[in-house]
């Protein structure tokens, strides 16, 4: 396997579902046998305030957990654009959820996918599943994890709740399309 | 996460009393040990205060339990005085402490502020816990196992010093779902009913005179941490043996260390990491063996200076130390710290 080190940050508000999306990148990470961490970032005592998890998957030790300079930024909403969209290193991936974000990033030397991921969600019957249609974007920009791999962790993550896998497994469908359809530099 | 791997530890260590009161960044564990206790047949009290889930601790440990509790820097200010009469009962006990930016309610972000206050007797009394200093989420889990067997051997408080980082990170971690917990001592100073023995008691007032007196019990507590001190400090020494420059961290910042050794020996430079993995008993001997080479330290802490104190009483020679520090609720970036290194010539 070739070298591995991505660092992610996935950002957005409370309940855009960005603590269990970096979960499910690092389960996938952590499931091909890399070294991954996970560690988020939110308000204190705050319900619905601004929230962002950041992710490591390498094939070396990971130093810090912290992610300063993100190789790709998931975006669910306008002020993590404002927040983030600077530190994303050149060349880097953005994913941009366009329904929650009135205003077009301006760097011009990332590689950009950008798509109504809320309304797309709705469309697939839960708009819960905006993260993981995030995550099918991410997977087919970066072709670490298949498909395959990304439904077993989301059913190991579903667990009981297996009502729960036939829509998330859609959502990666989606993104995996949407990636397909926007072919970055 | 972290902070379930320390429930998890305490679990598979044979731990059945858990009292804890919410605080970040260390409420998944009292949530996972909520979860857990139920299944193993434990008890989880979710506490009205600090005060009364280290006494509660307390009451659970003086009847032979193996009890933990845990919190994060503001609430373990609350638990000093149950710490110290713990200490003075020579109870065995295991507490948590997530630690996070301070004075005060300070903030929720990481934080090693608190070295002095756990290694230095945070309450009051000539008394010390053994300190571990976990730096990943294997170690939480580890070393919350091994304070069970610490506090019961020595009848003692041991405490597992993180801090919000290793608590709310998550990265993976194995162990043996069949592991046995700590081989149990005897405790035959418990108090499980007079029934078929003498009454007896626990305290830590002691007017007495001669061999009961306050001072003898003094003389034998301080034995007991001299015996500490030769068999349980724990440290990991990374590439030092031929070190020009050692860098001295524990914790999280432990780990950020490890890379920048990795990193400036490809570039040549011979760097080498000293990581306490238990801060009391301080690993001074290994230091100070390091410290006849002619080596420089640079000490590396998220806190004003604390630690950097104990490789000063190593080294001897305080021209050799130096510091860098971040403070409330800051983490130095791996390229931060090799920098400053690099500043320091």
């Amino acid at each position: 396997m070739t070298r591995i080190n991505e660092s992610i940050i996935c950002a957005g508000s409370g309940g855009q579902g960005v603590m269990l999306l970096g979960k499910f990148l690092a389960n996938a990470g952590m499931t091909l046998g890399l070294n991954v961490t996970w560690f988020p970032s939110y308000g204190a005592e705050v319900r619905g305030g601004t929230a962002h998890s950041f992710i490591r998957i390498s094939s070396s030790a990971i130093a810090s957990p912290v992610v300063y300079l993100p190789g790709t930024a998931i975006i669910m909403n306008r002020p993590s654009l404002d927040k983030f969209e600077n530190s994303l290193v050149p060349g880097g991936l953005l994913i941009l959820n366009v329904s929650m974000c009135g205003q077009r990033p301006e760097r011009d030397d990332i590689d950009i996918v950008e798509a109504p991921l809320t309304e797309e969600a709705v469309k697939l019957g839960n708009i819960k599943v905006a993260n993981m249609i995030a995550a099918g974007i991410y997977a087919a920009r970066k072709k670490i994890f298949d498909k395959e791999l990304m439904v077993s962790i989301i059913e190991k993550m579903a667990g009981t709740r297996k009502e729960l896998v036939p829509v998330n497994v859609k959502a990666i469908e989606k993104g995996m399309e949407i990636a397909g359809s926007q072919d970055g530099g | 996460m972290g902070n379930e791997a320390c429930g998890e530890g305490a679990i598979q260590a044979g731990c059945r009393f858990y009292a804890g009161y919410p605080i970040t960044p260390q409420n998944e564990l009292t949530a996972y040990m909520s979860r857990r206790m139920e299944g193993v047949n434990g008890t989880f009290i979710q506490a009205e205060s600090e005060l009364s889930a280290i006494n509660m601790v307390f009451g659970a440990s003086v009847a032979g339990m193996r009890a933990m509790t845990s919190s994060s820097s503001p609430g373990i200010s609350l638990k000093q005085e149950g710490i110290s009469y713990l200490s003075g009962c020579e109870l065995p006990a295991v507490i948590i402490d997530v630690m996070r930016g301070g004075p005060g309610l300070g903030n929720i972000s990481p934080s090693q502020a608190d070295y002095f206050q756990a290694t230095k007797g945070g309450g009051h009394g000539d008394y010390h816990m053994i300190v571990f200093a976990p730096s990943s989420v294997q170690e939480m889990f580890d070393f919350t196992y091994k304070a069970f067997g610490c506090a019961d051997k020595y009848r003692m408080p041991v405490m597992v010093l993180a801090d919000g980082m290793l608590g709310q990170m998550m990265e993976p971690l194995e162990f043996d779902e069949d592991m046995k917990p700590p081989a149990v001592v005897s405790k035959p100073w418990a108090l499980t009913g007079a029934e078929n023995r003498d009454a007896q008691s626990i305290k830590s007032l002691r007017l007495g005179s001669g061999e009961a007196s306050l001072e003898r019990h003094n003389e034998k507590l301080q034995e007991k941490y001299r015996g500490i001190e030769k068999k349980e400090t724990l440290v990991e020494m990374y590439r030092a043996d031929d070190a020009e420059k050692v860098i001295v961290a524990y914790g999280s910042v432990g780990r950020i260390a490890r890379s920048c050794v990795d990193s400036l020996r490809e570039e040549g430079e011979k760097v080498g990491l000293v990581r306490p993995r238990t801060l009391w008993p301080f690993p001074h001997e290994d230091i100070r063996r390091l410290a006849r080479g002619k080596v420089d330290f640079f000490v590396v802490e998220m806190s004003a200076g604390q630690m950097v104190d104990d490789v000063r009483l190593a080294v001897l020679d305080d021209d050799r130390v130096s510091f860098y520090g971040r403070m409330g609720g800051g983490i130095p970036e791996e390229k931060e710290i090799v920098r400053r290194l690099r500043d320091k010539g």
